[in-house]
């Protein structure tokens, strides 16, 4: 499956959980009344004993995925990012990461993309409360490529995961026929001035951040960390060592997401300056996406300005 | 394997006397615990374990085995004896219940009893969904395999559980059998005073379920509860089970307190002698013995 030019991530889910759907009969969707928007809609109707419609009962949704899991099935219950992560928490800690329930949760929406909905909606911390349950694996695919190839991964290795998936179009940036493994980082272009590592499809803006970065003179490394939970911890150390100076980038709060993880690598093995791009602890609030992004601080500018702020308390 | 058919309705009510015994002597080794749910249940798990489900602890893992959910988890005391008793490990482990490094946690722990424990459980009101899970996964492969989960009245109170009855009642979840065991009390005191549950029959039905209403300490009413259950092809079965917390004990009958908390010998001496011995079983063994 190849995707190129601006696609939704979605649309690399839904391709890969129809071809789940033919190769795997274990493979069971789920929803809570949001078929359509988690691409479940063809599947439904191929597979339709394949297909749970749970109704609005998210709690209820993951609590049965993990019944199902613990039977053998390989139930993909879907719902939007702060649905599955926050209001199903419960659920999910008891019944799927206590259980080391083979569980793979889609949840869509995550980050700022739902844009006019608000903050409701808004999934800003669903990263740090996944990343905390022990045994849960947690992906951030960049774009719809990675998307289908992370679901693909996902279905094929046993234990929970949570798989993080952007709304809206977003600008392929990584090829299709590239390896892909969960755990293991991509290093998409190699620097020395400064280690840009992001996640989703802030990826796409950290690759523009290294281009504006390499015309002033500062060559970034850009590592594509699309798994937060394990964190590819030698590719965070090789980006440290070898730039002295790390921007995190991702939509998501700094605290407890991509830059906490980084941040509690580094302190720990190679104390190196960072900064950290995302939402600063705080709400959102409807507007469009992209206007959300920039009023936010997400955008390539904000990594270049991060990056040249962080290169300044280089050692 | 064990059916209605074989054991009679004596034995269950015998085992159900030595799950007596076992949950305040296991508790008393602990110190503490919640005894009060467990003696109340100590039937419907003899029953479960002994006449009903279609289970073999030689075969534990088999995909066509029947599943028991305790949703309540607190009251595993009563749950650990029952799997013991039946042969799932030695009696004498009872003794280790919630001791560090041991099987037995405070609350069925599937990390730590992978092959006995279906699904980790104690924070209320999520035990059914699991179950359902299991339900749709047996439909799935054509299993005639049935799920069996214990939820307590006061769980009533859990917002997911209502969301789990609709969910079997809605998907006619037949292979589920629910036994909410009714004794009218939680923490705080009466049910019906904390937050009422009533008309709990009512709403069962609205949810459509096919409801049950029985004496939960009646091993033959239990039994015929069961078959109804299962004779039912159109919608999942509540068993409403009258218990009485603290069943067989008198100073712990009817007693909220009893839900949990400390468990001194002297008081389980007392219980215990009270409970008097049960016909074809003995007590577990106590490194040192007792006190």
């Amino acid at each position: 499956m190849t995707f190129t030019g601006n696609v939704d991530v979605r649309d690399g889910f839904g391709a890969a959980i129809m071809e789940l759907g033919e190769k795997n009969p274990n493979v069971v969707s789920m929803t809570a009344d949001l078929a359509e928007t988690m691409r479940f809609q063809p599947f439904a109707e191929k597979y339709p004993d394949r297909f749970i419609q749970m109704g609005i009962s998210e709690c209820d949704m993951m609590g049965t995925a993990a019944g199902l899991a613990m039977a053998g099935k390989i139930p993909f219950p879907g719902t939007f990012a702060v649905f599955a992560a926050s209001l199903a928490n419960q659920a999910v800690r008891l019944s799927i990461a206590y259980n080391r329930a083979n569980v793979k949760i889609a949840a869509s929406h995550g980050g700022v993309t739902v844009g006019g909905d608000g903050a409701t909606h808004q999934a800003f911390e669903d990263i740090a409360l996944m990343r905390m349950l022990p045994g849960m694996t947690v992906i951030c695919p960049a774009d719809a490529n990675e998307a289908y190839k992370a679901t693909m991964a996902a279905a094929a290795m046993d234990g929970p995961v949570y798989l993080r998936l952007a709304r809206g179009n977003h600008p392929v940036v990584t090829r299709a026929d590239a390896p892909y493994q969960i755990g293991t980082a991509d290093v998409l272009r190699d620097g020395t001035g400064v280690a840009l590592i992001a996640t989703g499809p802030m990826l796409a803006r950290a690759l523009q951040a290294a281009d504006i970065l390499a015309a002033a003179g500062l060559t970034a490394r850009v590592v594509n960390m699309h798994t937060i939970k394990p964190l590819d911890e030698k590719a965070v150390i090789d980006a440290a060592r070898a730039c002295g100076a790390v921007v995190t980038f991702e939509e998501h709060s700094v605290l407890g997401g991509l830059g906490g993880a980084v941040a509690e690598v580094l302190a720990r093995e190679l104390p190196t300056p960072m900064e950290m791009v995302g939402i600063q602890d705080t709400f959102g609030e409807s507007g469009e996406p992209d206007e959300i992004l920039v009023k936010y601080g997400l955008t390539a500018d904000a990594v270049v300005a991060g990056a040249q702020k962080v290169v300044r308390r280089k050692k | 394997m064990p059916s209605a058919t074989t054991v009679s309705a004596d034995d269950i009510r015998d085992l159900a006397h030595q799950i007596r015994r076992d949950v305040v002597r296991s508790i008393a080794c602990a110190g503490a615990g919640h005894p009060g749910g467990a003696l109340g249940g100590a039937e419907i798990f003899a029953m479960l374990y002994s006449g009903v489900m279609n289970h073999d602890p030689g075969n534990p893992k088999n995909p066509q085995r029947d599943r028991f959910v305790l949703s309540n988890g607190h009251i595993c005391a009563g749950f650990y004896a029952a799997l013991a008793r039946s042969g799932y490990f030695p009696p004498d482990e009872l003794a280790t219940l919630r001791k560090i490094n041991g099987h037995l946690q405070g609350h069925p722990a599937r990390a730590h009893m992978p092959d006995t424990v279906e699904t980790s459980s104690g924070p209320l009101g999520q035990g059914l969904s699991v179950c359902n899970g299991l339900a749709f996964a047996a439909r799935l492969d054509n299993s005639p395999a049935r799920m069996y989960c214990f939820v307590g009245d006061g769980e009533m109170q859990e917002g997911q559980l209502w969301e789990a009855l609709m969910t079997a009642g809605h998907h006619k979840l037949t292979n589920v059998t629910l036994f909410i065991s009714y004794n009218a009390l939680q923490i705080d005191g009466e049910v019906d005073k904390v937050k009422k549950v009533e008309p709990l029959a009512d709403k069962l039905r609205a949810f459509h379920w096919n409801v049950v209403d029985v004496d939960g300490h009646d091993v033959d009413a239990l039994l015929a509860a069961v078959d109804t259950a299962k004779q039912t092809t159109d919608r999942p079965t509540a068993i409403i089970a009258r218990t009485v917390m603290g069943k067989g004990v008198p100073y712990m009958e009817d007693k909220a307190a009893w839900h949990g908390g400390k468990l001194s010998w002297d008081q389980a001496n007392e219980a215990l002698e009270a409970l008097g011995p049960a016909r074809n079983y003995t007590d577990f063994a106590i490194e040192g013995g007792t006190k």
